[in-house]
């Protein structure tokens, strides 16, 4: 029932693939952070039209499925003189996507450092650039990691969507396995097991990464 | 350059597609949230085998993209002679998808509940079931509403993947109108502000019951 020779034969189109997926992710996770991290600045402005820009921005992509901005951007973007590859368009979707979640992340982090710390750090004669550097961004660094796990994990998972928009990454190896052997069981079983086999290293790891880095923060 | 009109002019074929896509998670969210306390309960079971399978299958659907769980659901089931139309089975996935998130979020629940609320019931001659049913679902809920709620507005949201099983939602609807109008700019951005009446109207109405269940 279950050929194992379909796999074996297979193999070197999944794991490139499978390679596509970790390499688009990494990317795509690694810009979504930084660009979250600027949002978030510009969220955090004292102006009234930066942070009703930052909300909007918040609102709109996170109240709208992936499938829809990847369709825009993949779709609409010629039409905006944006020429990119399908790569390129799932690494850029990714990013503007995760930015948003990112974004608010950073927010809740910030906001979980106890008003005393930062007070208590002005008293001891800190400036507002030390108070930021020496104690609210490590501790904020701390306070977020499961939640920056949690949201790592969900664009892997996410990142299968990529599949419909032609970017040629694991599920879309997948999907070519099976329409070239006629068979179906095979491709999606070794699939679902891929992706589970990340996510739960990915989760496994951040466990981990968290008890070691809560030592330093006492409640 | 831009023209919104003619996709506007195919509104009946929209409102259906948001009606399919509404309809269809709310049913699925409905029926994960009564999968999901059997799961939530399997899982603090005392019985080793039960509590293993019910991890396992909570680690499973929660471990691999829904896309890959649909694809799976919709190709497997005819191989085992099971031909069910493409809306049941993209309801079957979206609530068995949702059941895992929710019996996690149920879980963290019924762990924060004080112990000895259990045991004051147990002593008033409560049944296990009572206690269940009276004491912790009724708090167990409102503790988990923000959650459920946002929960709910992911699946709403995921749910445009069952597009890919040419089950006639929102995203499929819209899909439809771009080929046929040659406008793809236009009838997705339409369908991205419908997705997002959606979402941000089942936010509104969250807070509201937030608000109103923490006076009562």
């Amino acid at each position: 029932m279950f050929d194992i020779t379909i796999i074996t034969q297979y193999y070197p189109l999944f794991l490139k693939g499978l390679l596509n997926t970790v390499l688009i992710c990494a990317a795509g996770l690694a810009l979504g952070m930084a660009w979250g991290l600027a949002l978030y600045s510009i969220g955090n402005s004292r102006l009234a039209i930066p942070r009703a820009l930052y909300r909007g921005y918040v609102n709109l992509f996170r109240g709208t499925p992936l499938l829809v901005q990847l369709f825009l951007l993949f779709y609409g973007g010629p039409y905006f003189g944006l020429n990119l590859s399908a790569i390129a368009t799932g690494i850029l979707g990714l990013t503007l996507y995760g930015a948003a979640y990112f974004a608010e992340i950073y927010r809740a982090g910030f906001q979980n450092i106890p008003a005393g710390q930062i007070e208590a750090a002005q008293d001891l004669g800190m400036s507002p650039l030390q108070t930021m550097l020496h104690v609210q961004i490590p501790q904020m660094l701390t306070l977020i990691i499961p939640s920056v796990i949690n949201q790592t994990i969900l664009i892997i998972k996410e990142s299968a969507i990529l599949s419909i928009i032609t970017v040629p990454e694991v599920t879309t190896a997948a999907v070519k396995i099976s329409t070239e052997t006629f068979s179906i069981v095979e491709p999606y079983v070794v699939l679902a097991g891929a992706y589970w086999l990340i996510v739960t290293a990915v989760s496994r790891g951040g466990q981990l990464w968290e008890r070691r880095q809560m030592r330093y923060i006492s409640r | 350059m831009f023209d919104f009109g003619v996709i506007l002019a195919q509104y009946p074929q929209l409102l259906k597609g948001a009606w399919q896509t509404l309809s269809l998670s709310l049913i699925s969210i409905l029926i994960g949230f009564v999968f999901g306390h059997l799961l939530c309960f399997g899982k603090m079971s005392e019985r080793p085998l039960l509590r293993r399978t019910c991890a396992l299958y909570i680690s499973f659907f929660r471990g691999t993209p829904l896309l890959v769980q649909l694809s799976i659901i919709f190709y497997f089931l005819p191989l085992a002679d099971i031909n069910i139309p493409s809306v049941l089975a993209a309801v079957l996935c979206l609530s068995m998808n949702t059941a895992a998130f929710q019996a996690e979020i149920l879980r963290g629940g019924f762990q924060a509940l004080p112990g000895g609320q259990v045991e004051a019931a147990r002593d008033l001659g409560f049944t296990p079931l009572q206690i269940r049913l009276h004491i912790q679902v009724p708090q167990v809920f409102r503790a988990t509403l923000p959650a459920l709620l946002n929960e709910t507005i992911d699946i709403l949201k995921n749910s445009a993947l069952i597009s890919t099983i040419a089950v006639t939602d929102l995203m499929r609807m819209s899909q439809t109108i771009a080929s046929s109008t040659y406008r793809p700019v236009e009838s997705f951005a339409v369908a991205g502000a419908i997705y997002f009446i959606m979402t941000y109207a089942i936010g509104k109405f969250g807070l509201y019951l937030e608000r109103r269940l923490r006076i009562s």
